[in-house]
């Protein structure tokens, strides 16, 4: 192992773990409040189309991420309209708007494959970024950057402000922050159009950054391993960055495998590319029973996660 | 008392309806400053509807709230608390994995820096000897001292509405006198409490008027002090009450339940461990078993109704056969039958009608089910009887058991459980939440039922209920028993200590206070 391959290695995790950062994220936050919205992979595909759409019309990748935001919101709002206004099951709606988001990206996508669009440029000076070494700390696109600025100014909003205190509130007992006089709803709304926006976000980084095309489901069931990282991470923002980056290895491993695999043990058969496919989930399920054995509140689930809000009128 | 100021609040007219039921019909009543008022009535008389509107929760129909003098609209529970209302609810709104301090913050509309909300709640905890630790997670504290949390986040607000929502049904009889000494405390400083409840005893103890609703009316305001409980609970009620008919002198037989040495391993991260219990009951005896919620009452329910079996098959008998080791269903078939304390969801399915929910438990004792098929028939027509001999609200066997309301459905439930005749019945919290007409009628059946010669276990909670019903009775605190009492001779005071988790009378001096102060 040579350093050019640890270094390449770093740069391809930092970067592949960047979307399930930023939609584990968007998720938390949705969940904290007390909300499941399995409609991920969904909200993901419908920003990577909307922020390439909008790139190729714009020409400028800052405005594409920033209709990505915007489209990811909408669709988390259409989400919340049906699980909050029409009061519908959580389960099953968020399953839906992933077969929406799929289809309708799809559909959308058709008239732009094929198509090229413009490409962030690097947010340091060249030389950093280019740097063969000091590209490592430097040489990634800015959504990178902000994924870890997000993760800051969410665990922060989450501990030490009062609106994080209220969203907390209203994912652990809903009914009891209705009858203090927090509004539920108006809460919950706002959640999902943020878990909604940094999903879209997400799914603009495959379009814009990875491969700076549009390909359908390109996303490849990555909306998943967010929803798996999230409650990998036990609701804990800092804990969803490391979560990341170590499913980050995972699927680094898994790429690794596809192309030819990487044998651990000399002369042996390589590890197939399912194996490590796989293991985001396996890992998720190893760590919720160690958290339980230990220590159920550790689990640290809002306890409102999934019910819907019925209060006595 | 001085006439001259206007009363703090004061309600004209109020008047809410809901879908079919009228729940407050013109209710007028003022409150003055420093006054202790009482609000009183049985379950569904409208009390927690009227605190609403004043909190702001809901909106009259008709009718005017003034405050000071002034009419004012109240708009929302924010709005209430700048106008000085503070209000404890009987179902804490807390925040279980939250802290204490996270609580209260959440309960403040202003926004004050931590530290600052720290010293302000130590200051007023202080003030009124409230003890509570600010940094503790909720989920660790006794009902007691998560009331004590509403009561604090309540006076932060320094309020000069108080309103208290059924604050004592779950604290012992210290904790009540404690809670007593702080809201009088705030009375004599000017703060007016409206205090809601249906405890007679304690309203003659702690308030200065009392106003009696019933079916949504205002039937009478009056001078608790000079009203005999007797003279209040018929003005609740709106017929004479009828007193418990107990045999006078009964001989009781020969021991038809024993629990011998009984210990389970607590169930789930927070049940509790049933440690060592024993005790014996004769036939046409009435045991009670008292205690603050959470202190085994479920685990020791779910031991005796073999929801959960025991390792030894002698720890539970009855009539001389073990039955330790014996399923829910084998039990049943050998007459020991239970009543648990949840209504909805364990004792009956709220969706199912209410013959289906007779099939659930009367099955195997009544051939309900030949060749694995239900006959339906047979179930109806017991349904029927339990309606009829019950006297249970309710449309026929047909109708849904979650369509009763609390006091019907646990009127069933009993009854479903009585006509089967067990020699053994196990029943947890039988008034749970029911109104005094059917809790008069429950307590009847189950003195009757003990008259034919059962023996029954009554779990409660409500002290009151057990001192009046049983004839023997122990306390249970975390998960151990104390000796059993002849109620006739039993101390109240005792008792208060025991549920408190002070075992035997010889406890020292400092201990007792520590109880008490806990």
């Amino acid at each position: 192992m040579n350093w050019d391959f640890l270094i390449l290695a770093i740069i391809t995790i930092v970067g592949i773990s960047t979307p399930i950062l930023l939609a584990g994220l968007g998720e938390l936050v949705v969940e904290k409040s007390g909300i499941l919205n399995l409609g991920v992979e969904g909200m993901m595909l419908v920003g990577a189309i909307s922020g390439f759409a909008i790139n190729v019309y714009s020409g400028n990748p800052w405005v594409g991420v920033a209709g990505a935001a915007g489209a990811g919101a909408l669709s988390g709002l259409l989400f919340g309209f049906f699980v909050l206004t029409l009061r519908s099951n959580q389960v099953a709606t968020g399953l839906a708007l992933t077969i929406f988001g799929t289809g309708l990206s799809s559909l959308i996508g058709l008239s732009f494959v094929g198509r090229i669009v413009p490409q962030f440029g690097s947010v340091f000076p060249p030389e950093l970024a280019r740097d063969p070494v000091l590209k490592v700390v430097f040489g990634y696109s800015p959504i990178v950057y902000f994924a870890l600025l997000m993760v800051v100014l969410v665990a922060w909003f989450l501990k030490s402000t009062r609106s994080g205190l209220i969203l907390r509130a209203v994912g652990e007992n809903d009914l009891s922050a209705h009858s203090i006089g927090y509004n539920v709803i108006g809460v919950r709304y706002a959640a999902i159009a943020f878990g909604g926006a940094m999903a879209g976000i997400g799914g603009a980084y495959f379009s814009l950054v990875i491969t700076p095309m549009w390909a359908e489901r390109m996303t490849a069931g990555r909306g998943w391993i967010a929803l798996a990282l999230v409650v990998f991470a036990s609701w804990k923002a800092p804990r969803l960055l490391a979560g990341a980056y170590f499913f980050g290895i995972l699927m680094w491993l898994e790429l690794n495998a596809k192309a030819g695999g990487l044998s651990f043990i000399p002369g042996a058969q390589a590890i197939p590319s399912q194996f490590w496919a796989a293991m985001p989930y396996v890992m998720t399920v190893v760590v919720l029973t160690l958290i339980s054995m230990r220590n159920r509140a550790g689990l640290n689930a809002p306890a409102c996660l999934g019910k819907p809000f019925l209060p006595a009128t | 008392m001085d006439t001259e100021l206007a009363p703090r609040l004061a309600l004209s007219g109020i008047t809410k309806r809901f879908p079919g039921v009228l729940a407050n019909d013109n209710v007028s009543f003022s409150v003055r400053p420093g006054e202790i008022h009482a609000l009183l009535g049985e379950n569904g008389a409208g009390k927690s509807t009227l605190v609403k509107m004043i909190y702001g929760i809901m909106q009259p129909d008709a009718g005017e709230i003034r405050w000071d003098g002034q009419v004012i609209r109240v708009a929302n529970p924010k709005a209430a608390r700048r106008l000085g209302i503070g209000m404890v609810f009987q179902h804490f709104s807390l925040f279980e994995a939250m802290t204490v301090l996270e609580n209260i913050a959440l309960g403040m509309d202003a926004r004050i820096p931590g530290r600052e909300l720290e010293s302000s709640i130590r200051q007023v905890m202080e003030q009124y000897g409230l003890k509570l630790d600010p940094h503790r997670t909720v989920s660790t504290l006794s009902v007691g001292e998560r009331q004590r949390i509403e009561i604090v986040r309540a006076l932060l607000l320094n309020p000069r509405l108080l309103i208290m929502d059924e604050p004592t049904s779950v604290l012992t009889p210290q904790e009540v006198e404690q809670l007593f000494v702080v809201l009088r405390q705030l009375a004599t400083e000017g703060c007016s409490i409206l205090y809601i409840s249906h405890k007679l005893h304690e309203i003659k103890a702690l308030c200065d008027t009392a106003t009696i609703l019933r079916g949504g009316r205002l039937v009478d305001t009056c001078d608790p002090r000079t009203e005999t409980s007797r003279s209040m609970a018929e003005k609740m009620i709106g017929a004479g009450l009828k007193e418990i008919s107990k045999p006078a002198s009964r001989a009781l037989g020969d021991a038809r339940l024993v629990v011998n040495r009984l210990s389970m391993a607590a169930i789930g991260h927070f049940g509790t461990a049933l440690k060592d219990i024993s005790f014996t009951v004769r036939a046409g005896e009435i045991f009670g078993i008292a205690g603050v919620a959470g202190n085994g009452q479920n685990a020791l329910l779910l031991a005796l109704s073999g929801e959960e079996s025991s390792e030894d098959s002698e720890a539970i008998t009855v009539d001389g056969a073990p039955v330790g080791q014996l399923s829910a269903k084998q039990r049943r078939l050998r007459g020991m039958a239970s009543v648990p304390e949840e209504r909805n969801g364990h004792a009956a399915v709220p969706d199912f009608t209410l013959s289906d929910n007779t099939i659930l438990t009367a099955r195997d004792r009544l051939g309900m089910v030949s060749a694995g098929l239900i006959r339906t028939g047979a179930a109806s027509t017991y349904a029927g009887e339990v309606i009829a001999s019950f006297a249970v609200k309710a449309q026929g066997p047909a109708s849904m058991a979650g369509s009763l309301s609390g006091g019907n459905l646990q009127k069933y439930i009993m009854g479903r459980e009585i006509l089967q005749k067990p020699s053994v019945l196990v029943v947890s919290q039988p008034t749970w939440g029911v109104d005094a007409g059917a809790a008069a009628a429950i307590h009847q059946a189950i003195v009757d039922l003990a008259a034919a010669g059962s023996a029954i276990v009554v779990i409660s909670q409500d002290l009151d209920e057990l001192l009046s019903l049983c004839d023997t009775l122990a306390v249970i605190n975390e998960g151990r028993l104390s000796r059993a009492m002849q109620v006739a001779e039993a101390d109240v005071h005792e008792i208060g200590l025991l549920m408190g988790g002070i075992h035997g009378e010889q406890a020292s001096a400092p201990a007792r206070e520590a109880a008490i102060a806990g």
